[in-house]
């Protein structure tokens, strides 16, 4: 992504390993869920680098792990448009219909 | 909050963009009014991020010279079970730094560059990790007092308002409990031992307590970014605050251990309803941080001979990931 810095440090160059994205399930039946992020050459590095550095105590049975620059997400300055439309729709919400209030298993 | 607007807008903007910035800005105080937190992509004043960055950096190069002291003990750890316990201990500090280091990234600071800051000299991290760890009994001091303290400053940085940040801390304080207890019952395993070894002990105390208090910071007159961090809600304390809580928390536990702090001035104000502690040597404190402490050259040394020592490690796994990928693209 940048030039090494390290060149600074009088090292020879390097290329800086890649940022992963880290998603653990933390048990059977859970989804994968964003744990953080880490640097790796490669997929199978970057997997053992996550086992090692989240789930240390027991907290994965399964890690997936994405190329950050993959991902591609909602852009934050346009958020209030972008999830513009389920606003004013209450009725999609079962707390909308409130005349059964007492009737029983509804 | 809004006062310290536009100190860090630059002079020549068009129109546009300065409308960009002020709506920016406003977006950005009414998440922190709200005590919301920010994301990385969200706009925020070039003051704050710097004050992130600084912090959060800092923050992870004291993890990574923090293994030092503990793993100089490793090899000479009493038994089996202490040699385990320490190196998950010290293997954790190494994960709180990549915790750490992949939050600052999300600042738009490379790791490379906060790598080379670091072995160049040029960052700072937590003064107390240039003391030497000199006997076994440090490994208790060290785990009780200085992990003690740590996380007395770091539970309330799990409320920071950039999230990155914030969630680091949760996985770190989860972890840090560990290292004070298992610290803890090394102190306590002494005390309970030989006239030496509780000897050895308080000896341990006696070194680590002023340098553990000086942790927290300067005193609040003297911590001219406390105010604003707290006004970011990075910072929820002052650092006198947490330092009266931490004096609070080890005057009582000290008592468990049968050992005494070395510090004849503790008492619980009345009025103030904080705890009062000696004075302490802020000199000292900043001769450490400027590189004058007992081991900074030390460390700094190791923390580059690791970096260096494993170049070769780093291109192998360069190398096999691109030959891999070759074989992948060819297949
Ligand atoms: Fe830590
Ligand atoms: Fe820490
Ligand atoms: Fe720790």
């Amino acid at each position: 992504m940048t030039t090494s810095p390290a060149n600074e440090a009088n090292e020879p160059h390097e290329t800086p390993w890649s940022l992963w994205e880290v998603f653990v399930r933390s048990s059977r039946g859970l989804s994968h869920v964003h744990a953080g992020s880490l640097h790796a050459p490669d997929a199978a590095m970057a997997l053992r680098n996550a086992r090692d550095l989240y789930t240390r105590r027991n907290e994965g049975v399964s890690i997936w792990v994405v190329p950050a620059d993959a991902i591609s997400s909602s852009d934050p300055d346009s958020k209030g448009s972008f999830f513009e439309s389920p606003q004013g729709k209450d009725y999609r919400h079962a707390t909308y219909y409130t005349k059964s209030e007492g009737v029983k298993h509804l | 909050m809004a006062s310290q607007n536009l100190q860090s807008v630059p002079a020549e903007l068009s129109p546009e963009e300065l409308e960009r910035e002020q709506a920016g800005q406003a977006y950005f105080d009414r998440i922190i009014s709200e005590d919301s937190r920010i994301e990385p992509r969200d706009w925020m004043p070039e003051a704050y991020r710097k004050t992130l960055l600084r912090q959060i950096s800092q923050h992870a190069h004291s993890e990574i010279i923090g293994m030092q002291p503990e793993a100089n003990w490793i090899t000479r750890a009493p038994s089996l079970k202490r040699k385990a316990i320490l190196m998950a201990k010290v293997q954790d500090e190494a994960g709180h730094g990549l915790y750490l280091y992949s939050a600052a990234e999300t600042l738009g600071q490379s790791r490379d560059k906060m790598t080379s800051d670091l072995i160049a000299g040029k960052a700072r991290y937590s003064s107390i990790f240039n003391y030497p760890a000199i006997s076994w009994a440090d490994m208790g001091a060290i785990g009780w007092l200085v992990d003690g303290a740590a996380i007395c400053n770091q539970v309330p940085l799990c409320r920071a308002s950039y999230g990155p940040y914030g969630r680091a801390m949760v996985r770190i304080c989860k972890e840090e409990s560990f290292h004070q207890r298992q610290g803890f019952e090394i102190l306590l395993e002494l005390s309970n031992g030989t006239p030496a070894q509780k000897q050895m002990a308080q000896d341990a105390v006696n070194r680590w307590y002023a340098p553990a208090l000086m942790m927290f910071g300067p005193p609040d007159d003297d911590s001219p970014n406390s105010k604003q961090s707290m006004a970011w809600n990075i910072k929820r304390f002052s650092n006198d605050e947490l330092r009266s809580r931490f004096v609070g928390m080890m005057v009582e536990q000290v008592k468990v251990l049968g050992l005494t702090l070395p510090d004849k001035d503790i008492r619980f104000n009345e009025e103030t309803k904080k705890w009062e502690h000696g004075p302490l040597d802020w000199n000292e404190f900043k001769d450490v941080l400027a590189g004058k402490g007992p081991c900074n050259a030390q460390r700094l040394e190791r923390r580059r001979e690791a970096h260096d020592d494993g170049a070769w490690v780093r291109e192998a796994a360069a190398e096999y990931a691109r030959k891999q990928a070759e074989k992948e693209y060819a297949a």
